[in-house]
């Protein structure tokens, strides 16, 4: 691949690019769906994605294909080259410093070879033991969206013409099941999944279909409640989704273009002080963990939010040079160019039962699930529909539905009054159980 | 780009059609109930405009094919992006492995059926046209923007052209073809104003040539609008919160319909009994002011097809009539296993992906009231006439989509500008409180795109005036 990659680069180079970068992709994936104990659908594929980055002088385009033949390898540089002499000159674009590459390509555990090797219908079965697990476990549990089973192998290499060349293997492995419940002609729908970088480390298929089928129970009967002012407190994985808020607020792309609520607040209170926000590349065997970023600068844990002090921003090179300050090797690909991404974010875990928090709430929310875009990125406006539990007195009553919880990012993570100690990493942005103090829910 | 799919993919890759249907047939036939190859060639270019300059130009070419089979509730789907004979048959084989139990003993032959479209040839498709011209607009675009209110701080400004070609071949030796251009422009700016800074977004395309941005000035009217709505929001105050009689605009609004009926009506979530609208043919799930269409065949629009992606002509199909629930938007299997016909609404967004029944251009049909009294109407009220996005849970019914613009109505009159918030309902009880429908249907300008199962296709809505005699309004003004 790196051949490949080198050979690219020398084309470039002779059809004009004065410096350029490139990545290659190659993936092959499998996923089973049973559906009511029935298979219903398998997907077999197999991708493979080149991308190429140019510079001519200060003028930057990017060109990509799927087709890796020579001539469409040819093609990939000389159109990427003729694109770039229509886009304008730009003096901050350009690769990063040699001297900041990255030495070594540190082996983080991200892939699992012997993992893949398992028959189609040994992955069936496991899709296939997810959903009965669900299914069987209550009589109000009547149907399902499926159970699913999926996993996926790739190898990905990066090489730059300033001297850069490494890659890596990631292997990735998920069960996933989606049980309806039905009582007094209204149904609900939930779900539960694991995702893995190593197979052995997958939970047992019953486990995820127990935990699936108790989340769609709690949701039955669930009712809308009166317009209040209340205090809100946060799953973790719906707190999970307040920090790539901020995360997003923090990207250097949005920062430069003025389209940001973190915009000129480095060094200033953000949040509580029991916040701390950390990203690290580096943990091993983590989904979102890189030996590299997008740019092949290396990956280090950098702390966005400290004791409720925004310490950092996420920088690509070119962000970075915008704002005065260095890349914090946040660089992502995609075949349009570089973007900003995290790797594995997290809000670190605090001291609080989560028992003793909702405990602590004597009327408020307990949020499970959010749907819609209603966050503006600008403001930090926050308005989104909302799923969960309500508390009276300390305890979970009743589920509720048909709800919105408003308020401003800003004043939410400011509000923080307490954080759980039940930080578990399950995705590649964690948090552990979060409350809020006050937000406005919507309802009747 | 040659207009022929069957023999741009014959020229370039060497399936005639006698390969396709060897491949099919000897593989496939006789142990399936329906399989299909599907092949694509798809060419993007996006140029992106922010700080005054054109700094990034991209250009993307995919292709690849997928094989699917299928036996009664089963699909077997492999895909590949190296589309030679070897790499199909493996695929056919791999397709084939999961539907093998097949209990029928023949494929049902597919035949041409109805006669597809021509709803998209161009002079010229937006892929082709010249690239300074592009670049030339979009720095039109900026400067127009900057020109228009001191406040711009930030204009960005993007332009995507795509060309897909698409073959979809059966066993029977049936093949349709498709070529598909689609353009969009689209406007974002970022207003200050005494250290507050607000975002505002417009833009607009279709399956269209690259001239459509200047016929009638609707780059200037993009950008007016964008610039418009960022400058607007600067002096928004909160918005209620709580239960409030709501009147949406015409066009874009109609994404009310998208995830309140659309998503719920289509066939697979019917099928398998998940969605709140499933078992509920004939029956009142609407005013009987409400009658809502999905359209795939209205010219030049961004929703449109000539054939879906099973090879299927598009329709005009009634989805709601007078408050019925009248029909739900198929694909082939869903069809097949309700015993329904398949109604143009299988689509896929790309080789990497089985069909599965999505929604086209979705949209209400126009009634007799007037725009403006329907607003004088209302005592106290949310006028909303631009949105975000919205998103539905199918099974529960509930559905939100996020106003981007909206106004307070005091005493029948639109007032303050409101902040975005989420409105929130319940997809088989939101329609059945609209009491005013005004006689204004606009469809949107043409910048939708949906999302199911990890799959973005393109799609469009339309609303007239529309007045909901209560819905949850998410603000924070208690």
């Amino acid at each position: 691949m790196i051949d490949l990659l080198g050979d690219l680069l020398g084309r470039a180079t002779r059809a004009g690019a004065t410096s350029a970068d490139a990545f290659v992709v190659e993936e092959q994936s499998f996923s089973a769906q049973v559906r009511l104990g029935q298979v219903d659908t398998v997907k077999h594929a197999r991708e493979q994605h080149l991308a190429l980055r140019v510079f001519v002088g200060p003028s930057m385009a990017a060109a990509s294909t799927s087709d890796l033949s020579h001539e469409s390898v040819q093609r990939l540089a000389d159109e990427a080259v003729s694109l770039a002499r229509i886009t304008s000159p730009d003096p901050l674009a350009g690769l990063p410093d040699a001297a900041d590459l990255a030495r070594a390509i540190p082996d983080l555990e991200l892939d699992d070879p012997t993992g893949h090797r398992l028959d189609p219908e040994d992955k069936i079965e496991l899709a296939r033991r997810c959903e009965a697990a669900a299914l069987e476990f209550d009589p109000r549990i009547t149907n399902s969206e499926g159970g699913d089973f999926s996993d996926r192998q790739a190898r990905y290499a990066y090489a730059t013409t300033h001297g850069f060349g490494g890659a890596f293997r990631t292997s990735s492995f998920g069960l996933s099941v989606s049980p309806l419940a039905s009582e007094d002609g209204k149904m609900q729908r939930d779900g539960w999944y694991h995702v893995t970088r190593k197979r052995a480390r997958l939970e047992s298929p019953e486990e995820i279909g127990r935990i699936a089928a108790r989340r769609v129970l709690r949701r039955l009967g669930a009712r809308r409640v009166k317009t209040v002012e209340v205090p809100v407190i946060f799953d973790p994985d719906m707190a999970a989704s307040l920090v790539r808020h901020i995360a997003g607020a923090a990207s250097g792309p949005a920062l430069y273009r003025g389209a940001s609520f973190l915009l000129n607040r480095l060094g200033q209170s953000i949040a509580a002080p029991s916040v701390t926000i950390i990203d690290d590349g580096t943990v091993s065997g983590a989904l979102g963990s890189r030996p590299f970023d997008g740019e092949g600068l290396p990956v280090r844990p950098t702390v966005l939010v400290d004791k409720g002090v925004l310490s950092a921003y996420l920088l690509d090179t070119y962000s970075g040079r915008k704002l005065g300050l260095p890349s914090t090797h946040h660089a992502a690909r995609d075949g349009s160019g570089v973007g900003v991404s995290t790797t594995n974010l997290f809000l670190a875990a605090g001291v609080a039962d989560p028992a003793d928090l909702i405990g602590s709430v004597k009327s408020g929310l307990y949020v499970t699930e959010l749907i819609g875009f209603g966050v503006n990125g600008v403001t930090g406006d926050y308005s989104r529909g909302a799923v969960g539990l309500w508390i009276e007195n300390g305890e979970l009553a009743y589920p509720v539905e048909e709800i919105t919880v408003a308020g401003n990012l800003l004043d939410m993570f400011q509000a923080v009054e307490g954080v759980g100690n039940d930080l578990a990493f399950r995705d590649r942005t964690a948090a552990p159980t979060l409350l809020i103090g006050r937000m406005v829910v919507a309802g009747t | 780009m040659l207009a022929r799919p069957e023999r741009f993919f014959e020229d370039r890759f060497g399936l005639t059609p006698s390969v396709m249907e060897r491949l099919l047939g000897s593989t496939l036939a006789g142990r399936v109930d329906h399989a299909d190859l599907y092949l694509e060639y798809r060419i993007n270019e996006e140029l992106a405009l922010e700080e005054g300059a054109v700094k990034k130009a991209s250009r993307h070419v995919s292709q690849g094919a997928g094989v699917r089979a299928q036996s009664g509730e089963r699909t077997g789907y492999a895909h590949t992006d190296d589309i030679s004979l070897g790499n199909l048959e493996e695929a056919a084989r791999q397709a084939r492995a999961i539907a093998d139990q097949s209990s029928t003993s023949a494929v049902v032959p597919v035949g041409p059926g109805r006669i597809p479209h021509d709803l998209y040839a161009l002079p010229e498709p937006p892929i082709a046209a010249d690239l300074s011209r592009k670049v030339s607009l979009l720095k039109q675009v900026d400067a127009a923007a900057r020109a228009m209110d001191p406040r711009v701080r930030q204009v960005i400004a993007t332009l995507g052209s795509e060309e897909l070609v698409v073959l979809i071949a059966t066993p029977s030796g049936w093949t349709v073809g498709d070529v598909r251009p689609l353009t969009r422009l689209n406007v974002t700016v970022i207003a200050e104003d005494g250290g507050k800074r607000e975002i505002g977004g417009y833009g607009g395309g279709g399956r269209v040539q690259f001239d459509f941005f200047f016929e009638e000035d609707r780059w200037r009217r993009f950008t007016a609008e964008a610039v418009r709505q960022a400058t607007l929001k600067l002096a928004a105050r909160e918005a209620p919160a709580g239960n409030l009689t709501v009147v949406l605009g015409p066009g874009w609004p109609g994404i009310l319909l998208h995830e309140a009926v659309g998503h719920g009506l289509e066939g697979d979530f019917n099928r398998k009994g998940t969605s709140a609208f499933s078992g509920r043919l004939g029956q009142q799930v609407a005013s009987e002011l409400v009658t809502v269409v999905d359209d795939g065949t209205i010219e030049n629009r961004r929703g449109s097809l000539n054939v879906d992606d099973e090879g299927v002509p598009t329709g005009r199909n009634v989805l709601i009539e007078n408050g019925i629930l009248r029909s739900y938007m198929q694909d082939r299997l869903n069809a097949r296993l309700m015993g329904m016909q398949p109604t143009g609404n299988g689509r896929r967004e790309s080789f990497a992906h089985p069909p599965m029944p999505r929604m086209t251009n979705t949209f209400m049909l126009a009634g007799q009231d007037d725009p403006e009294e329907i607003i004088r109407g209302v005592q106290r009220g949310l006028y909303a006439v631009n949105f975000g996005g919205g998103q539905v849970d199918i099974t529960s019914g509930k559905f939100v989509f996020s106003a981007s613009e909206a106004y307070l109505i005091e005493e029948g009159r639109v007032t303050a500008p409101v902040k975005g918030a989420t409105l929130i309902g319940n997809g088989p009880e939101a329609l059945t409180r609209v009491s005013r429908v005004g006689r204004d249907l606009k469809l949107d300008e043409g910048v939708g795109t949906c999302g199911k199962d990890g799959q973005s296709v393109p799609v469009g809505v339309g609303l007239p005036t529309i007045r909901i005699d209560g819905m949850t309004v998410g603000g924070t003004q208690v």
